[in-house]
């Protein structure tokens, strides 16, 4: 073998054993599946596909949990990991899943709402793969996932995406973004075909309110904030005021724009009878003048920069040396959500929705979050279902 | 598969085809030998539908 041929090996057998490390990780991750425990409150599991054909046999198809009363009521639905990159959302999902009982009415959740996003990730960034929170059992892991879906699953992205029906330019990227492409369309590219499939929810089970579960950077005035349409306002607004008052947190109200189209706090209002609104947790992991994207990091919330920006007010959040741990996110999206049904079931009462079981802010700060999962090893396995 | 997607992933192909092409042919430069593996990384994975 000439010199020129064993540097050639050389340099192969390098490139095939960084490409196999590095990608079978990826993989992994890609096909890591995350348990969830159908708690006694959970009546039926249905999938996306059942109301978008287009999604069937496709990664975006995703897991869609029934929690109805036996008094009938208003119908509420709960969508998480719209962007897979801010995990409070499914937390919180996770906490109405496994416990939440209803008395009146229906809760409809999806806790990963882009499928496809979960299981995409962001090594530019340094993300890490997975997160794990700690539970009475042991530590339930969760995949990271990243804001917009798999190019594996939706390919080639556009030079700009027009936006379906609106015809609004946006952002290439967001043909991946579940929380740009609202309302959707049956045959349009995947994602828009997701959206479409929660259109088809709130319109066949005539839904009275829809939440959408986010997380935003300190540095983003639309952060720790409920955002809502015109129609959501007064509602939105007697919740922003009453867990401030009740339970001493602050959760603004942002106007949803009626000039930006996509978002599901716009569309889902526009094209439905339903009343949308999106909650923002402050997530200190999104910011970029961070240090290290760690796993600590996006639990804990603690930055020195951010600290140090704290200091001279470039924060849209309180920020001090506590940070924003994942108790506190949860706990304010558990706590918001309880009073958006309280508000909502005071005006309609014809249509109220009644449920217990679900802790408050201060029950998830002083417990934790792990501390309403269940341990899937240790339940029937009937009730555990994949995502 | 769409067939947008479809023809993407042969345009891959042929672009990881002509790296693989561009790397026996190269007889001096071992940073160009480097460089056409390092290139090749991102389409092989794609190819393989790893990332």
């Amino acid at each position: 073998m000439s010199r020129v041929w064993i540097i050639k090996s050389i340099l192969l057998l390098i490139i095939i054993t960084l490409m196999i490390i590095a990608g079978a990780q990826l993989y992994e991750h890609r096909h890591f599946k995350l348990p969830i425990v159908a708690g006694q409150g959970v009546t039926k599991v249905a999938k996306l596909s059942d109301y978008a054909e287009g999604v069937k046999e496709t990664v975006a198809d995703t897991n869609v949990f029934y929690l109805e009363g036996k008094e009938k009521g208003g119908k509420m639905f709960i969508m998480a990991n719209t962007h897979s990159n801010e995990p409070a959302a499914i937390l919180t999902a996770l906490i109405f899943v496994e416990n939440a009982l209803v008395d009146k009415g229906t809760l409809i959740i999806i806790p990963e709402f882009n499928n496809s996003a979960g299981r995409n990730t962001r090594p530019g960034d340094g993300y890490p793969l997975y997160y794990e929170i700690p539970t009475e059992w042991g530590s339930k892991k969760f995949r990271m996932g990243n804001r917009d879906a798999s190019p594996l699953d939706q390919w080639p992205d556009p030079d700009v995406y027009v936006h379906y029906p609106d015809k609004q330019l946006l952002s290439f990227l967001d043909v991946r973004n579940t929380n740009r492409t609202w309302p959707g369309r049956p045959n349009g590219p995947l994602m828009e075909r997701v959206t479409y499939g929660a259109m088809q929810i709130m319109r066949e089970m005539e839904v009275d309110i829809a939440i959408d579960i986010h997380g935003a950077e300190t540095m983003f005035p639309v952060t720790n904030c409920i955002v809502a349409p015109e129609k959501s306002m007064r509602i939105a607004t007697m919740t922003s005021l009453t867990v401030k008052a009740r339970e001493k947190f602050d959760n603004h109200v942002e106007p949803s724009p009626s000039g930006f189209r996509g978002l599901s706090h716009r569309e889902i209002g526009d094209y439905s009878d339903t009343l949308p609104f999106l909650l923002e947790a402050p997530l200190p992991f999104l910011d970029q003048p961070t240090g290290p994207k760690t796993v600590k990091l996006l639990l804990d919330g603690k930055d020195p920069f951010l600290l140090s920006l704290s200091k001279k007010r470039k924060l849209f959040v309180p920020y001090d040396e506590t940070g924003w741990p994942m108790e506190k996110r949860v706990g304010q999206h558990c706590s918001v959500i309880l009073e958006i049904i309280r508000q909502f079931s005071r005006k309609f009462p014809e249509r109220a929705v009644e449920l217990r079981n679900v802790p408050r802010y201060a029950d998830v700060v002083k417990n934790g979050v792990g501390h309403y999962y269940h341990d899937p090893d240790k339940v029937d396995k009937a009730v555990v279902h994949f995502n | 598969m769409p067939l947008i997607m479809i023809l993407y992933y042969i345009i891959c192909a042929y672009i990881a085809g002509m790296l693989v092409w561009n790397f026996i042919r190269e007889k001096k430069s071992v940073n160009d030998m480097l460089l056409y593996l390092l290139v090749m990384i991102p389409l092989v994975l794609r190819i393989l539908r790893v990332k």
